[in-house]
């Protein structure tokens, strides 16, 4: 936001006699390095507020008597202001402040984690004096000790900057750590048995400036000089923050949030950032497997992928193309999405094509939305949240918005089923009765007398009175997975129709469900957000054909198959079992089905029902794109190779086509993304080159806007002073050296052939994919009809109708934790034990009434069944609801065990047993 | 401990004297001490419920300043000043027959719990040195004599009336110029 | 007053008995400056102050009419007294705030009413039980005569004044850091500038900040004007002060004399004031200002209680506090104790003091013990230059506030006019004062 100033706007400062641009309200310490000139510094964080505590950004500025010492960190500049960062005023100043750190500190760099990567050791050397000149005991301290399940602190090496302190407090909002103490007996402490239970706790480690704060799960793993580091993004949920990936051998040892200013400024949830070490399970798939005897055993990849072929051939010439279906590809990269896409629709022929499991958003309604990116959210004149906690499933987005709601004053007005990360950040929190968000949202826009939903009449009108303004911005996903999704596409629809303007950003979970959707893993959907009636004639002919009608969406594959309509399955990364709201749904589909081949990294719940099962790549093992929940295009970079034989998904999809003597007719990741730019409206102009361009480092939005520089010309000097399209030569808005070690010499990955060589050599299979695929090829050279339009946002919804709230039961509200029992979590050492047990939330005054005031143990009964739950009371819920968690794995505690797909709530009755 | 209902009415009374509830933190950590004697974690948590803090902050903040203790303290806090005007008249001295007359080192409590000597820095009563407070009431200038007979009068409470109990501050309270603190008044 | 026929202002009840009570007060004169000003225009009050060239009694000795027509210009303002007394050696607010609480009070009002303060907060250093007994006692009375809250005495003016304790930290005394406290906070001094009270002070609002002695002179400059104020004193360094006499004297104690026309000599010697040094020993050094000042030698002595004077000769007034050291005084010793002070005292947030502070305590620890080394005083002014380059007056500074540019000032002084005695505790390992 502050670069948005700067744009207009400049001074100038004059720093060692040389004249430098600065933008008004920085401090000196950042235009001057901007402008080429480092000076030394540990407190301060270009996202921190300064606190000019350590001393050692001291220069020499020139004030009414003459220069004096002043700390750059904390000065702002002022138009023709002088610095002087060379004297020996300033040199012994900082000499000597480096000196007092050493004093105390235990100089144990050869057993430290950062040694090699520590601004302490590195300043010590530019600049330190040689030998100590202090010869007395130094402090002592109990070496580390644990904050958290995740951070231990070692306070021997603490120079007390106030970084991880300021962290915990301003950018996450849990003060869990403080300064205790006094003068040189101050320490990072938590309360006694209150650990630094931070979602976020891994970037006080990041941006530590020294060894004290360290990773447990990273501890002793690695010397920065044997890392190698790739620039990619987080896949672990949808925000899509940059990291660099770092590597030691053959395995990944390391994620550093990278600051990029449209979206994570640098900073990673915990989840993101130790989920690394999934990819090293030694759980991870590496052979294809085979079903012989009902035993899953090892095979070839011509084996495996001709008994895959023959099966879904089998169930196609007997019940049609419609018996066969395509579930999951939201983890795939674009490319990988696309090419299954093609194969799906082009080749296999069924539209029967979900890329989301029943727990998102039509695919129709996403791609029709007007959209909104994560700036504009946070610069619009409101932000309506009709999504589910942002903190638990996109924290990243959390940390952008709670700051946007404290320190740029947007006016927040949410509405949810129950109490949420977000709900004291908001100026009005309207807590709605399970499934009535859409009256909800109608007495918003149309105003009401009396209460709604169970919301106040009054607290409607004020909230309604925020939203007096042109251009809001709504946050849509799904609030409860216990509410259908129409009962929140109507309820968006009466908001997109009464607010003038708006416009959406979803916020919709899995890494590349909105990259999914673009390449047409969705039913009625072809590739660039075009419907599928109007796309027919462009695809058909790129394509060689497209599906007649539209086809089902998860929930309808699922209930198709249990049903027997659909014989043959592909589960593409995809574990209904524990992913669907609808769990006896998911169960009875996979018993029942006919013949089901699973593309996985693992062996889940459902893909270990599978008949075949393919081993596929995963994050860092295969080059790419994948595309956040903004619809902004990043490139996924390749950092280790695949254990055993596994390939990339988009391999995979080629390979199963020749075996159904089809040829997709792409070889490498940048012919396929070549094609899609060519084919997909929506992707029109984003070439592989300009996602290389530099300039897009922060990856580029699609559908393209006109102003984006696609030309490879050097960039403007604009472009280079403002953190978006920051370029290496210019230090981009937020970045901090000292918490991105080597960040400049991160290899930017380009889409080139020596990657896809990597990642994609020909496959043991004894296929050569190098044939050409000539048809293909000649469609490509072949001049095109124009292309379709995108979808636009789709008529006004009729939300489903409630049955009476009878007075005995409780309804239901369901959503995701961060921790969960998810596929990836758990395959996290570091990770899985976080995830919390199993527990009924409800409000004190309902267990009040059941004599469980206090908690315990209940018997909860629904049309699915009965079983037994650990009841907490919980002031979040409000009376008449209960809090069930989605995703508890196994366990029957779990919401996925009583809700019935289609049913627009859930009533449970609650007893003591 | 938690605060008991008086105190909390009384953290309520003191929050309503300032514009930014905050403010009255310090203020309450007395009141907290004075009731346990010393600053017990239940004490910190329920503080920091009353303001919306976290009993972090409520310790970070607490642990900056001298006179609160997050250990349980003896009876009579003995503060014996060292500074300049009394290590010119004698401070180190009496500090140290202190030591002796309690039989325990400065920083430390005597078995029964009575006494906990410390070492302070001036306590601006320089007029009187060498001079000590007991619970912060001020006693100078301090001879080994009169030191014997203060820790006599005070085993025997013959000064409970001017020493009150470790924590007790100030035992007069503000009694005007308090909006009328609606008291829902729960434990 | 001896000396000069000025007559005490602030001390001058001290002597009577109860003089706390509003009953004494009243009885001596009590609130007829406040009922007096309260007729007057607010600017006219500031005025007067500024007449009067009344200088801070605090330590930093600035004009306090002049801090209050700097007050950016802004609402709300709060008026924040400082009653946090720690600088070592100084125990004037102690007294005043113990004998003559209603003084403050109504000092408080005026300077209220002259700056239009929404609140006034007196900040009570926790240590002073009985300080903080007699204030709050006083409020209660002063609420109870309509002095204080709505509409006082009738004039339409109000204001609310709320004793604050503190809870035993030094730092405190620092004016930012003191507002720190006040906002619930750690008392870690904030960044000046931009953090000027006046400027940005409590809750970000203008603040003035002024200490109680100050306060405790409005009255009397409201009640006689504030050229009869600078009528007494010379120069910049006008009215009475309260002198903190402590150390080797036959009569400790506080003494209100009228500046600039009596000399430290007359302080210490003067029959009715010290008494004149124990047992008839020499001088061997004094400290004018507070263990923060520079130290001064005997040769020093005739110089006068003026605040220019002493800070032209390289140190200063400072907190009024005069600490006097016999030839029987081992200056290592001394230094040591009052580097010990710094060293407990630092709040921890800026690197050269947090770290110095202790490092200097160890050089002179070891020097004090016999274990010093020849290099050792180099190494302490060395030590000391990168606290506060230079080591000049007033000093530089690579800190944030001016407790880290402070440790020097007695080690510098110590190593300078007694490098002799410092160099036989290296020697001889010992000290010659056993
Ligand atoms: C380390 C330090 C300690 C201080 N301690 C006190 C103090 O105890 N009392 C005080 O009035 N001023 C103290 N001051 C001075 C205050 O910062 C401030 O200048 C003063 O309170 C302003 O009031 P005045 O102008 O009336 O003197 C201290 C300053 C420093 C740097
Ligand atoms: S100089 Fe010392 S006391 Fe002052 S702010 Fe810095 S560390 Fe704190
Ligand atoms: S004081 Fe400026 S970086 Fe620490």
């Amino acid at each position: 936001m502050a670069d948005t100033a700067s744009q207009t706007e400049t001074v100038t400062i004059n720093v060692d006699g040389k004249p430098m641009p600065a933008k008004p309200g920085e401090m000196v310490i950042a235009a001057a390095e901007r402008g080429g000139v480092y000076i030394p510094r540990f407190c301060y964080h270009p996202r921190l507020r300064p606190v000019g505590m350590c001393r050692m950004c001291l220069v020499e500025v020139k004030g009414p008597r003459g220069f004096a010492l002043a700390p750059a960190c904390f000065i702002p500049v002022a138009d023709g202001q002088e610095v002087i960062t060379a004297s020996d005023k300033v040199k012994k100043a900082q000499d000597g402040v480096l000196e007092f750190l050493l004093v105390n500190h235990p100089l144990d760099c050869p057993v430290c984690d950062k040694g090699g990567e520590c601004p302490l050791q590195d300043q010590t050397l530019a600049y330190g004096p040689g030998e100590t000149r202090f010869v007395e005991e130094k402090r002592h301290w109990a070496k580390p000790i644990a904050l958290s399940d995740l951070v231990s602190l070692d306070r021997e090496r603490c120079i007390q900057c106030d970084r991880c302190t300021r962290f915990a407090d301003e950018v996450a909002g849990d003060p869990l750590i403080e300064f205790k103490g006094r003068g040189d007996h101050i320490e990072v402490a938590t309360f006694p048995d209150q650990p630094f239970a931070s979602y976020f706790s891994g970037n006080t480690v990041q941006i530590c400036p020294v060894g004290a704060l360290l990773s447990k799960p990273y501890r002793f793993k690695a010397r920065p000089w044997d890392l190698e580091q790739v620039e990619s993004t987080c896949t672990m949920c949808s925000v899509g923050c940059r990291i660099a990936v770092q590597s030691s051998g053959p395995e990944l040892t390391r994620y550093i949030g990278l600051d990029s200013d449209p979206v994570n400024h640098g900073w990673l949830c915990d989840k993101g950032r130790y989920s690394y070490s999934y990819v090293n399970s030694p759980e991870r798939l590496s052979r294809p497997l085979v079903r012989k005897n009902d035993e899953l055993v090892e095979a070839s990849w011509g084996e495996a992928l001709e008994a895959a072929a023959r099966g879904l051939e089998g169930a196609r010439s007997v019940h049609g193309a419609a018996s066969l279906a395509v579930l999951g590809g939201a983890r795939l990269a674009n490319e990988d999405a696309y090419v299954w896409a093609k194969l799906a629709k082009g080749v296999l022929g069924t539209d029967n094509v979900d890329a989301q499991l029943g727990d998102g958003l039509p695919a129709d309604v996403v791609l029709g939305l007007p959209r909104a990116t994560i700036d504009d959210a946070c610069s619009a004149p409101a932000v309506i949240l009709l999504a589910p906690d942002l903190k638990e499933e996109l924290p990243v987005l959390y940390l952008r918005l709670r700051a946007a709601a404290l320190e740029a004053g947007v006016p927040f007005v949410e509405l949810t089923p129950r109490r949420t990360g977000m709900s004291r950040h908001c100026k009005a929190s309207l807590t709605y009765r399970p499934g009535e968000a859409a009256a909800l949202a109608r007495a918003l826009v149309e105003g009401s007398p009396t209460e709604v939903a169970g919301v106040p009449a009054g607290s409607i009108a004020a909230a309604a009175e925020l939203l007096r303004v042109e251009g809001a911005v709504v946050v849509l996903g799904r609030p409860s997975l216990a509410e259908p999704a129409e009962s929140v596409t109507a309820a968006a629809a009466i908001l997109a129709a009464g607010l003038p303007g708006c416009r959406f950003l979803p916020a919709l979970r899995r890494a590349n469900v909105m990259g999914a959707l673009d390449m047409g893993l969705a039913p009625g959907v072809l590739p660039g957000r075009v419907a599928l009636d109007a796309g027919r004639e462009w695809f058909a002919e790129a394509w060689g054909g497209v599906p007649e009608g539209r086809g089902l969406d998860a929930t309808g594959i699922l209930a198709a198959t249990a049903e027997g309509r659909i014989q043959g399955l592909v589960l593409l990364g995809a574990d209904p079992l524990s992913d669907h709201p609808d769990r006896h749904l998911a169960r009875a589909a996979l018993s029942a089905a006919g013949f089901v081949v699973a593309v996985d990294t693992f062996l889940t719940a459902s893909s270990g029902q599978a008949d075949v099962v393919l081993p596929a790549a995963a994050f860092a093992e295969r080059p790419g794109t994948t595309t956040n929940l903004e619809g902004r295009i990043t490139r996924l970079g390749q950092k280790i190779v695949p254990p055993g034989v596994a390939w990339p998904d988009w391999m995979i999809a080629a390979e199963l086509a020749f075996h159904l003597e089809a040829d997709l007719g792409v070889e490498s990741i940048e012919d396929i993304w070549s094609e899609v730019e060519r084919l997909a409206p929506s992707h029109r102009g984003i070439s592989p080159s300009l996602l290389a361009d530099r300039r897009h480092r922060d990856g580029v939005v699609a559908p393209l806007a006109a102003d984006v520089p696609s030309d490879l010309a050097p960039p403007p000097e604009a472009a280079t002073a403002s953190g978006a399209g920051a370029t290496t030569a210019a230090v981009p808005a937020g970045v901090d050296p000292m918490s991105t070690p080597g960040v400049d010499a991160v290899e930017t990955q380009g889409l080139p052939a020596t990657d896809v060589a990597q990642a994609g050599t020909a496959p043991s299979g004894g296929i050569d994919p190098g044939v050409e695929g000539d048809e293909a090829a000649e469609a490509a050279q072949a001049p095109l009809s124009t292309p379709p339009p995108t979808l636009a946002w789709p008529a006004d919804q009729a939300q489903p109708p409630l049955p009476p709230l009878d007075g005995y039961s409780l309804r239901l509200v369901t959503g995701r934790t961060l921790y969960d029992s998810g596929t990836l979590a758990q395959r996290t050492p570091a990770l899985a034990p976080l995830a919390p047990a199993p527990t009924l939330r409800a409000n004190p005054y309902d267990l009040e009434r059941l004599g469980r005031g206090q908690g315990g143990q209940v018997r909860v009964r629904s049309n699915r069944g009965t079983f037994l739950a650990e009841a907490v009371p919980d002031n979040g819920v409000p009376r008449g609801s209960v809090w069930l968690p989605f995703d508890s794995g196994a366990g029957e505690v779990s919401a996925g065990e009583v809700i019935e797909a289609g049913v627009p709530v859930t009533d449970l009755r609650v007893e003591t047993p | 401990m938690r605060l008991n209902a008086e105190n909390v009415q009384r953290a309520k009374e003191l929050i309503s004297l300032y514009p930014v509830p905050r403010s009255a933190l310090i203020p309450i950590l007395h009141v907290a001490q004075e009731q346990n004697g010393w600053l017990t974690p239940e004490a910190i948590s329920h503080v920091a419920e009353l303001l919306d803090l976290t009993p972090a902050e409520v310790y970070g903040t607490a642990s900056f300043y001298d006179m609160f203790f997050t250990e349980p303290v003896g009876r009579h806090l003995v503060s014996i000043c060292t500074n300049i005007a009394c290590l010119l008249n004698g401070g180190y001295e009496l500090l140290d027959h202190a030591e002796r007359k309690l039989g325990i080192k400065a920083g430390t409590t005597t078995e029964d719990g009575e006494f906990t000597l410390e070492e302070v820095e001036c306590l601006a009563l320089c007029g009187a040195a060498p001079c000590l407070t007991v619970n912060w009431r001020f006693f100078g200038p301090v001879t080994r004599e009169r030191f014997d007979k203060l820790v006599g009068y005070l085993r025997d409470g013959e000064l409970a009336h001017q020493v009150p109990p470790h924590g007790t501050l100030c035992r007069v309270r503000r009694s005007v110029g308090l909006p009328a603190t609606e008291s829902e008044g729960e434990a | 007053m001896p000396l000069t026929d000025a007559k005490p202002i602030v001390t001058r009840r001290v002597a009577i008995p109860d003089s706390w009570t509003l009953k004494s007060y009243l009885e001596n004169g009590g609130y007829v400056g406040l009922r007096k000003a309260l007729t007057m225009e607010p600017e006219a009050i500031t005025q007067e102050v500024l007449t009067s060239n009344l200088l801070g009694r605090g330590g930093a000795g600035f004009e306090a009419g002049k801090k209050w027509s700097m007050l950016r210009k802004a609402q709300p303002v709060y008026l924040v007294v400082n009653g946090d007394e720690s600088e070592p050696a100084t125990f004037k607010d102690h007294m005043l705030l113990e004998t003559d609480p209603h003084q403050i009070i109504e000092g408080v009002l005026i300077c209220a009413y002259a700056v239009g303060a929404a609140q006034a907060f007196i900040y009570v250093r926790g240590e002073f039980a009985l300080g903080l007994e007699r204030m709050t006692e006083a409020l209660n009375e002063a609420y109870g005569h309509g002095a204080v809250g709505r509409n006082i005495f009738g004039s339409g003016f109000s204001v609310d004044v709320v004793i604050h304790p503190g809870a035993g930290a030094y730092i405190c005394g620092e004016e930012t850091a003191l507002i720190e406290s006040l906002e619930g906070k750690r008392g870690f001094p904030r960044i000046k500038p931009p953090f000027f009270p006046a400027a940005i002070g409590l809750y970000g609002a203008p603040t003035v900040v002024n200490n109680v002695e100050t306060m405790s002179n409005l009255p009397w400059i409201v009640e006689n004007g504030g050229a009869a104020f600078a009528a007494l004193g010379i120069g910049r360094s006008t009215g009475t002060r309260i002198f903190s006499l402590s150390g080797h004297v036959n009569r400790p104690g506080n003494y209100e004399v009228e500046m600039a026309k009596v000399t430290f000599r007359d302080l210490i010697e003067d029959a009715q004031l010290g008494g004149g040094i124990r047992n008839g020993n020499q001088l061997k050094a004094f400290i004018p200002g507070g263990v923060s000042a520079p130290w001064f030698s005997p040769d020093q002595v005739d110089m006068a209680l003026d605040q220019d004077a002493v800070g032209k000769a390289g140190s200063m007034l400072g907190s009024g506090s005069v600490v006097v050291m016999d030839e029987t005084t081992c200056a290592v010793r001394a230094v040591w104790r009052i580097t010990r002070f710094f060293h407990r005292e630092s709040c921890g947030q800026c690197t050269p003091c947090r770290e110095g502070s202790g490092w200097l305590e160890k050089i002179m620890r070891r020097i004090e013990q016999g274990a010093g080394r020849d290099e050792d005083l180099e190494l302490l002014l060395d030590v000391c230059d990168n606290i506060a380059p230079g080591l000049g007056w007033p000093p530089q500074q690579t800190t944030i506030c001016v407790l880290g540019p402070s440790i020097p000032s007695s080690i510098k002084s110590g190593v300078n006019m007694f490098r002799d005695e410092f160099l036989t505790h290296v020697k001889e390992g010992a000290c010659p004062y056993g």
